[in-house]
């Protein structure tokens, strides 16, 4: 019921879909009081975006400070991946329930789904791609390979994610509390096993290279 | 001369090892770029417009306000609907292609479709609905065997539609026009993705491009290139750019799977020394708008002498069924193990007593025996084991169940072309795709295998339709089919460098062989070249083959085989205060045949244990039965199991003499057919009576509880 906003009759609107809808309006009014927030604290002026029609604002992401140009009401989880060709958080669920998008902000796990990419104007956005390469994988990484913790893979960034901040959190998880940290990611091709096997190891390894 | 049969298990190089999948790195990096994620320049986002309705006449379609909006650049409607019925919600009638995601979302409200309601049948618990004559079937004389039957039991059963949740959702990128097309699709087909295509997009067939590297999940829900396919064709044709277009995730829910489901009453006559002499079931259900073929029941114990069964099936107004691993397995494995363990408690029988005595009723008695031991042992059955309900005072019950089941799993047809260069780098084209079962590396396995080389000095090239052509990846056909071509190619390619070996050698080429990176005289490394060596004899040349998996020549020759059988028990606790269910442990046994990767055929097990626990305790397409609308088509209440629980899982592959030397058998549908009846055993044996219905959320269990059995 969650797209209910389809067609003529404005029964049902969930309040993702409101979020979604009037991003114009209200939300990015919302917006305006984080970004002031910001703006402040850096001595900037706060951009005023606040729609219809595009605006034109930047984002760090990995380090990286990129422009964009989008509309208010669009989720950092959209801009991301049809803005700026950053793929790895995935859009499964697209309402905070799966894990699949899972970023830092500032250091902090987030569902990029569940956010205004003009809320994270301002704050240190971090993908799984500052977290290693293919050629140099984190501990984490290498022990999501090894223990085989992916099947088709969707679900894997949002989960190396996670885990790495269960991991900065509590070096040393026993396996309850790793099923406990991980619980709100969700893999459908049935990967738990290795993916708490990897977690266990990967935190082992940590410890052994400290 | 190498022979493309299966080397012994001493002389194996990479086959039967735990091997780490290939494309493990690109995806524990996010590097992996699935359908979702192509991003082509110019690229258009589509949105659709699903109908309302479970069933309409649609009298207009008006997308003139769509069509006016800036940034729209292509809109569709369905022709084939315009004057004529939607039949169930979510039935797609109209897109648009706009500039944004946003505005295509935007777009998509604006559309104004006109229908005339009209009463639609949603429900499918109610058999006197059923459309059509039943399917019935008979065998021996069922009558007269539950007159003579010493113990009759009768139950209700059932197991509701629930749907593949896909995590990458239905859909594609394309770019279309006169000349071609190429489509990026989320497909368990590559090779037959654009059959019957080429003439709703006015394009050769022979000109669609595809490509799928990796996907995100299928399971049986993505064979054909669907109506999304060519709308996103049509509009991507229409505006002159690529568009991409994905199935949100409530059309996903509603759309894009859907599993059959399976009620009936079921009657089993058994003699007092606990064989089963007779069973009768009057099943139904739906496959909403599609086909419905009731499952198999009995299911492995087919072998009763005295059979009944009907099936009538009932077509609502839901969205259509779809292939879900092992099609009308789970649902017949729940009916047919539940009814079986029913009949063991009436007569006070242990069950794993109760099965093993009626293993004669299957096709592999001495299997099931044996992998039915080895899970007891696994699970500690022994120790914990106890009749029906005889579980305590507590109000946590435990209790165990057991299951078998069983699948085919032969090879599908499948070609492979293998290239040897001048360079000594090896290659194999394909048309397969991996749906992170492990394809591509176990490909790259089978390759490097017959050649004698590393992984790393081998490439296996998979997922374009301009490889040679292989099957779907469906049924657990494709490992049998990829292994056994590869291994004829790569035996035909590796047999002609033998050729240019032995003459430049001075050898009989009958008597070269590739071990460990050399050409040599087989048995003898003094007389050998190197590889690359070898190889740099071709000159200017390369070596090309072909091999083509006939898959009734192949299962001669023992490079593949059909029919497996498997065993799983599940270890519960249940509080019949508050109706949950606790999965505290399941064990796995399972025969495939020769296993190419061992790592990635156990994930795959395991896999299917978790999926199973999903079904089992929480999967359920929630229907309001008035308006037709699915109303837990999110993924807060379609809930899928998470990390919390699973218990503890356990798996035991068969290996070894007895199943290495029948080659390769598939392993996708297998595991994932025994949960649902193991955990409701479990959970019968634990609370003294059974909860008829799948899956087992606390308000089935509180009240089943609450009316004290059925029988």
């Amino acid at each position: 019921m969650s797209k209910e906003t389809r067609g003529s009759d404005p029964q049902g609107v969930s309040r993702r879909g409101f979020l979604k809808g009037v991003g114009a309006g209200s939300a990015a009014a919302g917006f305006i009081g984080v970004g002031e927030n910001t703006a402040q604290a850096e001595g900037q002026d706060a951009p005023a975006i606040v729609g219809p029609g595009d605006g034109t604002y930047t984002l760090n992401i990995d380090g990286e400070s990129k422009e964009v140009t989008a509309e208010p009401r669009a989720t950092l989880l959209d801009v991301m991946r049809n803005r700026l060709d950053v793929t790895s958080a995935k859009k499964v669920c697209d309402r905070g329930t799966c894990g699949a998008c899972t970023i830092f902000i500032d250091g902090e796990p987030a569902y990029a789904c569940s956010m205004l990419a003009l809320e994270a104007i301002g704050h240190k956005i971090t993908t799984i791609a500052s977290l290693g390469t293919p050629e140099m994988m984190s501990a984490l990484q290498k022990a999501f390979v090894k223990h085989d913790a992916q099947q088709c893979g969707f679900c894997t960034p949002g989960f190396i994610v996670a885990a790495t901040d269960l991991l900065n959190k509590n070096p040393n998880p026993t396996r309850e509390q790793v099923r406990d940290g991980l619980g709100g990611n969700l893999c459908r091709c049935g990967t738990y096993v290795g993916v708490q096997e990897a977690v266990l190891e990967a935190a082992q390894s940590m410890k052994g290279g400290a | 001369m190498a022979s493309p049969q299966w080397p012994k298990a001493d002389k194996r190089l990479h086959i039967g090892k735990p091997y780490d999948r290939l494309d493990g790195p690109i995806k524990s990096t996010g590097q992996a770029k699935y359908a979702y994620d192509v991003n082509v320049p110019g690229m258009l986002y589509a949105k659709v417009f699903p109908s309302r309705y479970a069933l309409a006449d649609v009298n207009s379609i008006d997308t003139s306000a769509a069509e006016a909006m800036d940034g729209v650049k292509a809109v569709w409607i369905d022709e084939g609907v315009l004057g004529k019925e939607v039949r169930y919600v979510g039935q797609i009638i109209a897109a648009v292609a706009a500039e944004t995601e946003e505005l295509a979302a935007e777009a998509i409200a604006l559309v104004k479709v006109d229908y005339t309601p009209k009463e639609a049948l949603i429900i499918d618990t109610d058999p006197s609905l059923g459309s059509g004559r039943p399917s019935e079937r008979e065998e021996g004389t069922p009558a007269e065997a539950f007159e003579a039957a010493d113990v009759v039991h009768e139950g209700y059963y059932g197991i509701p539609v629930i749907t593949h949740c896909c995590f990458e959702a239905h859909g594609q990128v394309c770019d279309v026009n006169e000349a071609g097309a190429q489509f990026w699709p989320s497909t368990q087909n590559v090779s037959k993705y654009a059959n019957g295509m080429g003439e709703s997009l006015g394009v050769p067939e022979s000109e669609i491009k595809v490509d799928c590297q990796v996907m995100g999940g299928g399971f049986g829900s993505k064979f054909g290139h669907d109506k999304w396919g060519v709308v996103g064709g049509l509009l991507s044709k229409k505006a002159g750019r690529p568009v991409k277009l994905m199935l949100e995730r409530d059309l996903e829910l509603m759309v894009g799977g859907n599993r059959p489901s399976a009620y009936g009453t079921v009657k089993v006559g058994a003699d007092k020394d606990g064989n089963v002499t007779a069973i009768d079931a009057k099943l139904f259900g739906t496959g909403g708008n599609g086909g419905y073929r009731p499952p198999p029941v009995p299911y492995v114990f087919t072998k009763i002498p005295n059979q009944l069964s009907s099936g009538q099936r009932i077509q609502t107004n839901r969205g259509g069924q779809r292939a879900w691993r092992a099609p009308g397995h789970p649902q017949g494995c729940f009916i047919t193990m539940a009814a079986m363990e029913d009949t063991a408690a009436k007569l006070g029988m242990d069950a794993l007593d109760f099965f093993k005595q009626n293993l004669a009723l299957t096709n592999r008695p001495e299997l099931y025996a044996q992998e039915l031991d080895i899970a007891a042992d696994m699970i500690g059955y022994k120790e914990k084991a106890h009749l029906r309900g005889d579980s305590g005072d507590g109000p946590v019950k435990r209790g165990l169940g057991i299951s078998i089941h069983q699948w085919g799993g032969a090879g599908h047809p499948s070609e492979c072309d293998v290239s040897i260069h001048a360079d000594g780098s090896v290659e194999c084209r394909i048309g397969t795709q991996d749906l992170g079962v492990g394809t591509r590396t176990c490909v790259t396995m089978v390759l490097a295998e017959t050649m004698g080389l590393p992984m790393d000095a081998v490439k296996a090239n998979i997922g374009n339709n301009a490889y040679p052509i292989s099957g779907a990846s469906g049924g657990s056909t494709t490992i049998g089919g990829v292994s056994s071509s590869t291994r004829l190619a790569a035996t035909a390619a590796l047999n002609k460098l033998l050729d240019v070996v032995a003459a430049r050698m001075g050898e009989d080429a009958l008597s070269l062989e590739a071990s460990n990176g050399r050409i040599q005289v087989t048995g003898d490394d003094s007389k050998s070249v190197t590889w690359n060596e070898a190889c740099a004899m071709l000159g200017t040349n390369s070596i090309n083959e072909r091999g083509v998996n006939e898959p009734g020549e192949s299962t001669k020759m023992g490079l593949m085989d059909s029919g497996v059988g498997g065993c799983q028990m599940a270890d519960v606790s249940v509080d019949i205060e508050t109706g949950v269910v606790t999965i505290n442990e399941m064990v796995a046994v399972q025969d495939c045949g020769l296993i190419i990767d061992m790592k990635t055929a156990t994930t795959q097990v395991h896999g299917g244990l978790i999926m199973g626990v999903t079904y089992a305790l929480f999967e359920e397409c929630v229907y309001d039965n008035r308006t037709g609308r699915m109303l837990n088509a999110d993924m807060e209440f379609y809930r899928l199991a998470g990390l919390k629980d699973i218990g503890t899982l356990k798996v035991h592959m068969m290996t070894g003499p007895g199943f290495d030397e029948r080659g390769v058998i598939g392993l996708g549908e297998p595991p994932v057919i025994s949960p649902g009846a193991a955990i409701s055993n479990a959970v019968a044996n634990a609370i003294g009576l059974r909860v008829p219905e799948l899956p087992l959320t606390p308000d089935r269990v509180l009240n089943a509880i609450a009316k004290g059995g059925q029988s």
